[in-house]
């Protein structure tokens, strides 16, 4: 089978200015929603606990929040189904320091009377480890672009990284404008999913480059965008095939994960989708934004090998004792 | 036909049969040989996050100085006109003016004390460094104490850890029930701090009329009796002395049968103690645990030896685990929760089989996908997806690593991803086939002209996998892990096992001039 077959260039380039007006909307809409709605921090970056109740038979919440607002510590506490309509996550910004009698244990003797029920899950993360998984977190991902745009830099040229790297901003933007979107909770997961991202978007964006830098040694005389448009038509089916590859993956774990892999599953899942648009319709385009001369390129290369000969001929020279 | 070996499958070869070797025990959970160890959130169990409240064991340390200055000065009949302490030092005041200099060298024996002598008070304080010393000495003293508690606990290894400067990470795998975690909380949490303490006998009676303040003037302190949390107990606030001369503590029974704790002190301990029985017939003594007293019975006689009981209205478990937490010694300052994460058995095994089935699906949707596109050259990248598989599971089992819940999503995702280079390399063979090139040119280039991308591609993957390894904390470390590994098996494997296959089939590829077959194409 062949979903694509090499037969015709696509004109990607041409295209670029109706992807790059997608794609602008898109990040400035994200950016939108990041500012007016935020993110929603679960309790791993904002502190707070989590206690995860099943029943035996349906949960009964109505009743659950008559008997949590006996107490203060539950002020604000939120009630949602899990998974199931047997299983619910109480949400509350409250934190005890008690090693011996925490919110977990006292939500569990508050619930009592309520039904047959098992604790399955209690988090408790203080304000204190909470804002210092956020820092670490936001290290993280700065760590792993400079990191990243180090190597792609080094193996290719700046231009191809500051490309890659505007890619990367997009995909994230996105993907954390998705996530702001459907009112996810961000916790530890969903970072661990946007650095993935941030792998997986890039690994894309390479193999296009790859064949671009391959295109531009072997045709001095062709213009830059048609290079482009070479090399994407050219790596569409890998680029494809991957993306679906893993799409399948991720898609089978966001159905049949479990609910509290959905979170993470979700953002790869817009991550992926993003991520393959903008190797082709982003990291491209930037690239000849920034003006790559491909003319320009070959000419450094000839010098340089005009001076590797010149040096060779010296040599030689000096060797056989001509001077 | 014969296929040729080449070093390439023989390599790949030798590897498949070491993985598989290796990844057998976990795979098959046989009893010997190294296994993947299953993280908190798969098997269920307690992490936890604590701090030390180091400041209390500055406070915990002049009190017991003030102990001991006043027995010193009782031994050598030194008479005492008043003795205050807070958290910042001691202030003496001597009657007679010639004792200063004696009680002056026995405060400079004190490691970090910074004496200040004026007419006949003298005052003692810790310098700052001591200040530094005590606290560090605390936590350490936490990590240490915790960790002796737990090892006599009788769970399977119990991980107890110093993370940063000041907090203690505790780890305890396998916890079934709420109530065995209550017991390992209160265990961990317990101050076990043993007081012997004399009780007021004068100001005695009017314990119930007094306030705390009132009895702080009197250097008293009220506390609350054990079982019955009404009856208050008027007792003096220096102790005469503490666990730390305990050298053993056991659980026996009463004539009732009733559980107690017995428990042995040292020499100096034994001696204090005996000094203090004999001088004191007739008085109450209390015994003081945790700031609430169990008993307070009268001293009828000297009592030497330096043993003594404890006993309360408590059942055996709780008598056994009380006996442990005195036996490890008693913690210098109380600690508290940062972060915990408790996770029921139930809810792991949810979890393992919601990950599992993901794992399965995505599996089989990948492998029919890479068989229907690309016919025999997919069956190739399958061998090498499965190959993938068992390289993650045998190299976590060797080190030792943690599966977590995030870990098996890292393996699902590797799934998806790891047939990536093996796509690269026949979509390359595909395009070199369309150009014409014979079978074996076409194989040889297609690996050579994919190498730099598959390079680049993996490695930029692995500095985000790398950075979240740094910075990430307990299960999404083990993402981190499994999805590095999984990058660098399918670089193998495609690099290695697949290329060899290739090569080892060649001729035979060759002669079937079916590309259809062999590659999913036409022509």
């Amino acid at each position: 089978m062949e979903f694509f077959k090499f037969s015709k260039t696509f004109d990607f380039m041409g295209k670029s200015k109706v992807a790059m007006i997608i794609s602008i909307v898109l990040v400035l809409g994200s950016f939108a929603l990041l500012a007016t709605k935020g993110l929603n921090y679960g309790v791993d970056f904002a502190g707070g606990t989590i206690v995860q109740v099943k029943y035996n038979t349906a949960a009964p919440i109505d009743e659950m929040r008559e008997k949590l607002k006996s107490n203060a510590i539950f002020e604000g506490a939120s009630i949602t189904e899990f998974g199931s309509e047997e299983e619910v996550v109480i949400r509350m910004r409250t934190t005890t320091g008690d090693v011996v009698v925490d919110v977990g244990d006292v939500t569990r003797e508050t619930l009592v009377g309520t039904g047959e029920f098992e604790i399955r899950r209690v988090d408790i993360v203080g304000t204190k480890v909470g804002s210092e998984l956020k820092e670490k977190g936001i290290m993280s991902l700065v760590l792993a672009v400079m990191g990243i745009l180090i190597y792609v830099a080094f193996r290719f040229e700046w231009r191809f990284a500051v490309a890659s790297i505007v890619a990367l901003v997009h995909d994230v933007s996105i993907a954390l404008g998705a996530i702001a979107l459907v009112g996810l909770e961000v916790n530890l997961d969903v970072l661990a999913a946007l650095l993935t991202i941030l792998g997986y978007s890039l690994n894309d964006t390479i193999i296009v480059f790859d064949r671009i830098r391959e295109g531009i040694v072997k045709g001095r005389d062709i213009e830059f965008a048609e290079i482009i448009d070479d090399s994407i038509t050219r790596t569409l089916a890998r680029t494809t095939l991957t993306s679906l590859t893993t799409l399948f993956v991720v898609f089978t774990l966001f159905m049949f994960g479990g609910e509290i892999i959905h979170a993470f599953a979700f953002t790869l899942l817009v991550g992926i989708i993003v991520g393959t648009y903008s190797s082709i319709f982003v990291a491209s385009p930037t690239l000849l934004v920034f003006g790559f001369d491909v003319k320009k390129y070959h000419v450094k290369l000839a010098e340089k090998a005009k001076r590797e000969a010149e040096k060779e001929r010296i040599r030689s020279q000096f060797e056989s004792g001509v001077m | 036909m014969r296929m040729k070996l080449n070093y390439r499958i023989t390599l790949f070869a030798l590897a498949i049969i070491f993985v598989i070797f290796f990844s057998a025990p976990s795979l098959f959970q046989l009893q010997d040989g190294k296994k993947v160890t299953l993280g908190l959130d798969l098997q269920g169990g307690l992490h936890m996050l604590l701090g030390v409240k180091t400041e209390e064991a500055v406070k915990s340390r002049i009190k017991s100085i003030a102990a001991s200055v006043k027995h010193f000065s009782e031994r050598k009949d030194i008479l005492i006109d008043k003795l205050n302490f807070d958290e910042n030092g001691i202030t003496l005041t001597l009657l007679d003016k010639d004792d200063v200099k004696t009680i002056q060298s026995f405060f400079h024996e004190i490691q970090g004390a910074v004496v200040v002598a004026v007419d006949e008070s003298v005052s003692l304080s810790l310098s700052d460094e001591e200040i530094l010393k005590t606290q560090q000495q605390a936590i350490s003293q936490a990590i240490e104490t915790i960790r002796n508690r737990l090892d006599q606990f009788g769970l399977t290894e119990p991980i107890v850890a110093r993370q940063g400067e000041e907090k203690i990470l505790v780890q305890l795998a396998g916890i079934k029930t709420i109530e065995e975690e209550q017991r390992a909380r209160e265990l961990i949490s317990r101050a076990a701090k043993l007081e012997l303490m004399a009780v007021d006998e004068d100001r005695a009676a009017r314990v119930y009329s007094m306030t705390q303040s009132e009895a702080a003037s009197y250097g008293d302190v009220i506390l609350e009796d054990a079982t019955n949390p009404q009856v208050k107990h008027l007792v003096r606030e220096i102790p005469i002395l503490d666990g730390s001369m305990l050298t053993d503590a056991h659980v026996g029974f009463d004539e009732n049968n009733r559980p107690l704790i017995s428990f042995s002190l040292n020499a100096e301990g034994a001696e204090i103690f005996g000094d203090f029985t004999g001088k004191s017939v007739g008085k109450h003594l209390a015994v003081v645990l945790d700031s609430k007293v169990y008993s307070a019975p009268v001293i009828n006689e000297r009592i030497g030896g330096g043993s003594g009981q404890i006993s309360g209205n408590y059942t055996v478990m709780e008598a056994k685990d009380l006996a442990i937490a005195l036996r490890s010694g008693s913690l210098l300052a109380p600690i508290y929760l940062m972060e915990k994460r408790s996770v029921g058995p139930s809810l792991g095994a949810d979890s393992i089989k919601a990950s599992l089935i993901a794992l399965v699906g995505g599996f089989i949707l990948v492998i029919v996908f890479m068989v229907v596109y690309y016919r025999m050259a997919g069956i190739i990248a399958n061998i090498a997806l499965i190959a993938n598989l068992f390289i993650i599971l045998a190299v976590m089992s060797l080190f030792g690593a943690t599966l977590t819940l995030p870990g098996m999503a890292g393996i699902v995702l590797t799934v998806g991803m790891a047939v990536d280079a093996n796509v690269i390399i026949s979509e390359r063979i595909r395009e070199l086939i369309h150009e014409g090139k014979s079978i074996h040119k076409a194989i040889e280039d297609g690996y050579a002209n994919a190498m730099s991308a598959i390079l680049d591609a993996n490695i930029t993957t692995l500095i985000a996998a790398v950075v979240l390894y740094a910075y990430g904390t307990g299960a999404i470390k083990g993402f981190a892990i499994t999805i590095s590994i999984g990058i660098l098996a399918s670089m193998l494997t495609a690099i290695l096992g697949t290329h060899g296959i290739y090569e080892m089939l060649e001729k035979r590829i060759q002669k079937s001039k079916n590309n259809l077959l062999w590659f999913g194409i036409k022509g």
